[in-house]
């Protein structure tokens, strides 16, 4: 498949046949990583900026050993240290990273909508890692990839969504792609965490686990933020746990051999019993290995694309 | 008639083709053009062509001076208004400083005098409270002898009830209405985005219409209770308006305006995270939109007005999240509305209604109904004249619109203050 793209803003751009053919290539690289020589010349000589203007030593370092694997140069730009912190604006920040002619820019960023800021002012390719509650479309992928290794495709499965939902954008990017590939998606959350205007979304949305997990095939765990709180959307860590906490015997009721995944970094005992994070049913693990192989497949096809002349 | 300085043959008032005579800045007669009356005068115009409408009054506008000249000034604010169609400017006290006392008003005026001396007019609103803080009530009296027509913290909506309440009162005993920016601010903050499915898919904090309508509602029980007239500024949904028309019926003093965009556009114009549609309040639903345009038919929503708060291009090139909220709307609103009247959503008489006869009534300006001794402020509005918004084609400094790019239809060909020619 020709690589149209310049950007990847959300995976709502993306066809159905085209985030399998991601899927397909982070297989491909998945198997260079479980050699014993894990890098290949594929990206030499090319140079990608990780621009993470707020912080996420995760999805940060997968992008870097995805990079790094393909022997792409990858140079990394924080907010604190650069001129960021200084008061810069998001607009002369994107010229300056213009002029240092990158091929690629993946772009943390904590407002909504910056991916695409960037993306209309600058000529490499722009790489969405997280823009406010808006989109994390890597993240997505790699679920969507987590979990066809092991079921083999998504469609007709059922995948329950547990948190936060309001101020996800894991979330966000999860319903479109879970749905573009064929599944059947359910939120969960506390009303005070639910999006204004959820009811359009494709998806059944509960307020009681109980019933939400009944029959799920994988349940989706959000991390909490504390500040949930502080503004006044939840009472307290330990009510959320006991009533939004995915437990074993919520489990029990999911369907048999029903996966639990989570997007990291976990609050042990709040959103996810501590057991449950360890046993065979959690692909947390599994998710970092994705990660990097499906970051490797977005830069390779997004670096390696015709531009359009 | 040897008085008559300027006759304006030809034009279209109420479907009928009139000539207008002007005589010491007032008008003299309005005549059937048919009677064909030989007056001599040392000024003609043919407006063959041109509609004749009394000059509009915007009685919600931010000119940013003093302290914020970069965005606008009272002069370059003034020329929008002027080719806009506005000869009467009401501006708002958030400036800096704030106009909490009578040297920033009488500065305000002179800089509008030096500036236009044959107008368009400033009429500069008061702050209802000291530097805008809700704390302590402002030297009403001081301003309202230094020129201020109305009183208003709007930019910083009042949280508390008890100080509002003492607000109206001390502002009704100098003869002046205040204008409130409904926003229960515990519901509102930080947001220039409507609470809905489209802020729910970007992921933007947003604030509901109840966050409006509740403060409307404070508004009516306490103009209600106290028998006081209150003015609700840019009213933007239905919840709103349904409270409004109940407290028309129960006969509460309350009059509300409302602006081109709410009338025009939707919240799906934030989508693509588009600065340029911030705005507060922020855009509404369809439903909203259409809930607005009737109100303005029936008369629940008496004055249009723009809300004219221009900003300079790289504040609003800036995340959405960052980026202040506005729309200059001095340069558009006429044509905007008047494309409302094209569509057949407004009358041309609604439109005289809001944007002159209202305005000039609620706040005790003088206006031309084109009757004996009317001043003879009046436009020649030419229906057919297309133009696009474009940034040169903008009088204001304030390029912040969403319409740019866009073709509208209907401009203003002259526009006479007291008789004298200003555009
Ligand atoms: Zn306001």
């Amino acid at each position: 498949m020709q690589w149209r793209h310049k950007d990847l803003l959300d995976v709502s751009q993306l066809s159905a046949d085209e985030a399998r053919h991601v899927l397909d290539t982070a297989r491909y690289f998945r198997e260079i990583n479980s050699r014993p020589v894990k890098k290949v010349p594929t990206l030499k000589g090319r140079s990608v900026v990780l621009f993470f203007a707020e912080p996420s030593t995760r999805t940060k370092t997968s992008f870097d050993v995805a990079g790094k694997r393909l022997s792409a140069d990858t140079f990394s730009l924080a907010k604190s240290g650069s001129s960021l912190s200084k008061g810069e604006s998001l607009k002369d920040t994107a010229l300056t990273l213009q002029a240092m002619n990158p091929d690629a820019i993946v772009l943390r960023h904590s407002a909504g909508g910056a991916a695409q800021f960037m993306a209309e002012r600058l000529e490499c390719s722009v790489i969405n890692a997280g823009d406010g509650r808006h989109a994390h479309p890597t993240q997505a992928l790699l679920d969507a990839f987590t979990l066809t290794e092991r079921w083999g495709a998504l469609k007709g499965r059922t995948v329950l969504i547990l948190g936060d939902i309001a101020h996800s954008r894991v979330a966000r990017s999860n319903v479109l792609l879970l749905n573009l590939l064929g599944a059947r998606v359910r939120l969960c959350g506390p009303r005070t965490l639910l999006p204004p205007g959820v009811d359009t979304w494709e998806a059944e949305v509960f307020s009681d686990l109980g019933k939400a997990v009944r029959g799920a095939d994988a349940v989706m765990c959000l991390r909490l933020q504390l500040e949930r709180m502080q503004a006044g959307l939840l009472p307290d860590l330990r009510e959320y746990s006991r009533t939004f906490g995915l437990g074993e015997g919520h489990m029990a009721q999911a369907a048999p051999d029903a996966l639990v995944l989570h997007p990291g970094p976990i609050n042990r005992g709040v959103e996810i019993a501590s057991d449950l994070a360890d046993s065979g049913r959690s692909m947390i693990l599994d998710q970092v290995a994705s990660g990097v192989a499906v970051r490797m497949a977005l830069l390779f096809l997004y670096m390696t694309r015709k531009s359009a002349e | 008639m040897s008085s008559v300085s300027l006759v304006v043959r030809n034009a279209v008032w109420k479907k009928k083709k009139v000539d207008l005579l002007v005589a010491r800045g007032r008008v003299a007669a309005l005549i059937p053009s048919a009677r064909k009356t030989r007056v001599e005068a040392a000024q003609e115009v043919d407006a063959s062509g041109l509609l004749l409408l009394p000059s509009l009054t915007d009685c919600h506008t931010h000119l940013r001076e003093p302290g914020f000249e970069y965005k606008e000034d009272i002069a370059s604010g003034l020329d929008a208004a002027a080719h806009g169609g506005f000869g009467n400017v009401l501006c708002m006290a958030n400036t800096d400083p704030v106009n909490d006392n009578a040297t920033v008003t009488e500065r305000m005026l002179d800089r509008a005098r030096a500036a236009w001396p044959h107008g368009p007019r400033l009429y500069p609103i008061g702050a209802l409270s000291r530097g805008l803080k809700a704390e302590e009530l402002a030297p009403m009296a001081e301003l309202a002898g230094a020129g201020c027509v109305a009183f208003s913290n709007d930019g910083l909506p009042v949280p508390r009830a008890e100080f509002f309440r003492r607000a109206m009162e001390y502002a009704w005993d100098q003869g002046k209405v205040v204008i409130d920016h409904c926003e229960e601010p515990s519901m509102a903050r930080g947001a220039g985005m409507n609470e809905g499915v489209v802020s729910g898919r970007l992921g933007l904090p947003a604030q509901p219409d109840v966050a409006e309508a509740a403060q409307v509602a404070r508004d009516i029980l306490l103009a209600d209770y106290l028998k006081i007239p209150i003015h609700l500024a840019h009213i933007s949904c239905r919840r709103s308006v349904e409270l409004i028309a109940w407290a028309k019926e129960r006969g509460v003093p309350v009059t509300a305006e409302t602006c081109p965009h709410y009338l025009t556009l939707t919240e799906e114009r934030v989508e693509g995270y588009d600065t340029a549609a911030k705005v507060n309040p922020p855009l509404r639903t369809r439903d909203d939109v259409e809930a607005m345009l009737q109100a303005l038919r029936t008369g629940v929503i008496d004055i249009l007005a723009t809300d004219h708060a221009p900003h300079a291009a790289h504040e609003k090139e800036v995340e959405f999240d960052l980026a202040p909220c506005g729309i200059s709307g001095l340069d558009t609103a006429l044509s905007v509305t008047w494309g409302l009247v094209e569509k057949k959503l407004l009358a041309l008489d609604d439109l005289v209604r809001a944007w002159s006869e209202a305005p000039c009534r609620v706040f005790g300006l003088p206006e031309n109904r084109f009757q004996a001794g009317d001043p003879a402020d009046f436009l020649l509005f030419d229906p057919t004249a297309a133009w696009e918004v474009t940034p040169e084609a903008m009088r204001s400094k304030g390029k912040n619109t969403p319409l740019l790019g866009t073709r509208l239809r209907g401009r203003v060909a002259a526009h006479f203050l007291g008789g004298k020619k200003v555009v």
